[in-house]
């Protein structure tokens, strides 16, 4: 769901940056997920919310239809070195390698060094506050994107 | 002089103390406090600095019992914890059976006295572990059961007969249920014998922990139908353990967790009198679980309530006649939510704590969990603490020795009052949205809960509440730990092993089997004997999943945030 208002955004751009938060696999935790998307929504960002148990296909196939820039994801489950890497193959095959592919949740801080290799922005641990993500996304906008 | 008048003096003197008590209250508001500290609960509740007697209503003394009495405040045993010590019950599993089977038998060499079985996703949501959207999970956060064959190696030397066990699974929580009988009859113990717990509380699932399967009523149908099988087979097994723990843990505030939890053990009651049941042939083996956070007597005065509560609703609403009916039994958990991933090694102290207010609430078992728990599965070592946490608990402290020793005490005693007052209105609110399954169907418990979350992430992060290493007292660099890693092992290992049952069994059995379920759900009689059939024919756990899905439907979650 998308919200009506959006302010905020990056000064170079003239529009919001459109966020896709999703939940990947059968993991139902999705208290992150949901202030994570809440956070990034009270920042001035466009944020579409999956719901929960989404394969890697529907949430890429959700991200091309949105046309968002940035795709979130939120793994507790201990299934993210499976599920990230095919969520990036899926959106470079849909041509879309300019997305911005990140997300957080429990992973092991060499597994998001071995993930980053792959394709993949920085990861977030446990305990990271919102506002460290939306600076994150922020300063990635302003190098990344133009309208 | 008459009792009503003897009241009206004890409420005259009442009304004398509590002006009393607001005058000096007034004096110490204008003293110095320390400014940098809100003085609410982590629920967001205003506390006093401190309690008086006058806090609290007349009539205490009715409001508690004795321990053993109604309505069981104190506690449901006259002698608590000397007539028998908590179960020491931690929750375990990952990888296949075969994993796990060393991790049960390495607990009970350690002095555990009971099993509690953790199941992968997959199995929580009823896939097999070679479904194409169990990839990447299987054996992960649980262990992989998707057969008897499975269940039969994750207790392969574990005398089903002795031991008693907590299985916490939901959406497939009678597909299990089937496979752990099936497996008992194969050691030759009946089901009369076994004892334990399935946590088949489906509508905290929709609330919070969301491994669903079918949507509420069909999910509910089959709930009733494991209500009225084991009344008659296996009347020593729990069939419900209705849970607060992951409502909690999603966020919700102490009220909530209680209010949320006991409206839907109401709901699953009126259930079962639908149904035709007695209610005194299922109530009794109705068990609980909370969650046991940080903020200390709130957590106690919340069991407390909860006895209170329930046994008030049951025998006065339900009319349970039966005192085991009236009785809340519940296992606990340390919060898993209030652990955090900066200087882990802390989060022993935390669970430590948690604990304590565990035994104190009067707990019938408890988990305790381990300090790596936001970073990993734990580890022997961290399992190995956790559980000796218990044990010194209840060995050095001496508070087993005491039944209820917070009862009596003004600020437990107004804490407890408020939060069954706090509860019954929550359970208006519930009303006014229809009961329990309609709101499920609006969002409005998930809505309420969510927000409670936010409520709390937002004081956190503005620095209105402290967590010690989070944003208070924290590290540069924090020493790294060893913690658990689970490979694609396990799933290979599952896959191999499905394919072996697969190509091993009487296909055309299993068929039969399946197809006499499909007729027992579609002529709406009970599924249970059906479904231990296909148990027996080595269905597996998603072939059982789909045939009642092909006549239930699924259930779709309302999407919000």
């Amino acid at each position: 769901m998308m919200t009506p208002e959006s302010h905020a955004q990056p000064r170079h751009l003239a529009r919001p940056v459109r966020v896709l938060v999703a939940k990947p696999g059968l993991d139902g935790h999705d208290r992150g997920a949901k202030v994570v998307a809440a956070a990034l929504r009270d920042a001035g960002m466009e944020v579409v919310y999956t719901g929960l148990h989404q394969t890697p296909e529907m949430i890429a196939r959700a991200a091309v239809q949105e046309d968002v820039d940035v795709v979130g994801l939120s793994i507790l489950s201990g299934a993210h070195m499976t599920l990230f890497p095919r969520v990036r193959d899926l959106l470079n095959e849909a041509g879309r390698p300019d997305m911005l592919l990140t997300g957080g949740g429990i992973i092991p801080e060499d597994d998001m060094a071995t993930l980053h290799a792959r394709g993949v922005g920085q990861l977030f641990g446990p305990g990271t506050p919102t506002s460290a993500l939306i600076e994150y996304i922020e300063s990635w906008a302003a190098d990344n994107l133009t309208d | 002089m008459t009792t009503s008048s003897r009241r009206d003096v004890e409420g005259q003197e009442l009304e004398e103390l509590r002006r009393d008590a607001a005058a000096w209250r007034e004096h110490v508001a204008r003293l110095p406090v320390r400014d940098e500290t809100d003085f609410s609960t982590i629920s967001g509740t205003p506390v006093e600095a401190v309690y008086l007697p006058s806090d609290l209503e007349p009539g205490l003394e009715d409001r508690t019992g004795r321990p053993g009495d109604f309505p069981y405040t104190r506690g449901v045993h006259p002698t608590m914890y000397r007539g028998r010590l908590w179960t020491m019950r931690q929750f375990a599993g990952f990888g296949t059976a075969e994993d796990t089977n060393q991790r049960y038998k390495f607990l009970l060499s350690r002095g555990q006295t009971g099993l509690s079985v953790a199941f992968d996703f997959p199995t929580l949501m009823g896939y097999d572990s070679d479904h194409p959207r169990s990839l990447g999970e299987v054996g992960k956060c649980g262990v992989a059961i998707s057969s008897l064959e499975d269940m039969e190696t994750l207790f392969d030397g574990i005398p089903l007969g002795d031991v008693s066990t907590s299985m916490t699974i939901n959406g497939p929580a009678a597909m299990l249920f089937c496979f752990y009988v099936a497996a008992a009859e194969r050691q030759g113990v009946a089901p009369a014998r076994l004892r334990g717990t399935i946590q088949n509380d489906i509508l905290k699932e929709f609330m919070a922990q969301h491994a669903w399967i079918y949507p509420a009523e069909p999910a509910l149908k089959i709930i009733v139908d494991m209500f009225e099988w084991a009344s008659e087979h296996a009347p020593q097994w729990n069939t419900i353990s209705i849970s607060g723990y992951h409502i909690r843990e999603a966020g919700s505030t102490a009220a909530q967790e209680l209010a949320f939890t006991l409206a839907n053990g109401f709901c699953y009651v009126e259930h079962g009198l639908e149904r035709g049941m007695d209610v005194d042939a299922f109530a009794p083996r109705l068990s609980f679980f909370w969650d046991v956070h940080s903020e200390f007597f709130e957590e106690v005065a919340k069991m407390r309530a909860a006895r209170r509560i329930w046994a008030r609703h049951l025998r006065g609403r339900y009319g349970a006649k039966d005192p085991r009916s009236w009785k809340m039994r519940f296992h606990s958990q340390t919060a898993g939510v209030s652990l955090v991933a900066q200087q882990p090694l802390n989060n022993v102290v935390r669970v430590a704590y948690q604990a304590m207010a565990a035994a104190l609430g009067g707990t019938q078992s408890l988990h305790t969990n381990a300090y790596d728990e936001t970073l990993a599965l734990p580890t022997e070592d961290s399992v190995r603490i956790a559980l000796r946490t218990q044990q010194i608990l209840a060995h050095e402290t001496g508070v087993a020795n005491v039944a209820d020793p917070l009862g009596g005490s003004w600020y437990v005693e107004a804490l407890t009052d408020r939060m069954e007052q706090e509860a019954e209105s929550l359970f208006a609110d519930i009303e006014a949205q229809g009961g329990v399954v309609k709101a499920i169907e609006a969002g409005w418990f998930q809505r309420q809960i969510a927000n409670a979350s936010m409520r709390y992430v937002s004081d956190v992060e503005a620095g209105r509440r402290l967590v010690v290493g989070v944003n208070a007292f924290e590290e540069e660099q924090d020493a790294p730990i060893e913690i658990l890693r689970i490979g694609e092992q396990a799933e290979n290992r599952q896959r191999e092993r499905l394919a072996g049952l697969r190509a091993r069994r009487d296909a055309a059995r299993a068929d039969q089997a399946m197809a006499e379920l499909a007729r027992a759900a579609r002529e709406d009689r009970n599924v249970i004997p059906a479904m231990l059939d296909c148990a027996r024919a080595w269905c597996t756990l998603y072939e059982i999943r789909h045939t009642l899905e092909e006549i239930y439907g699924s259930y779709r979650e309302p999407v919000f945030f």
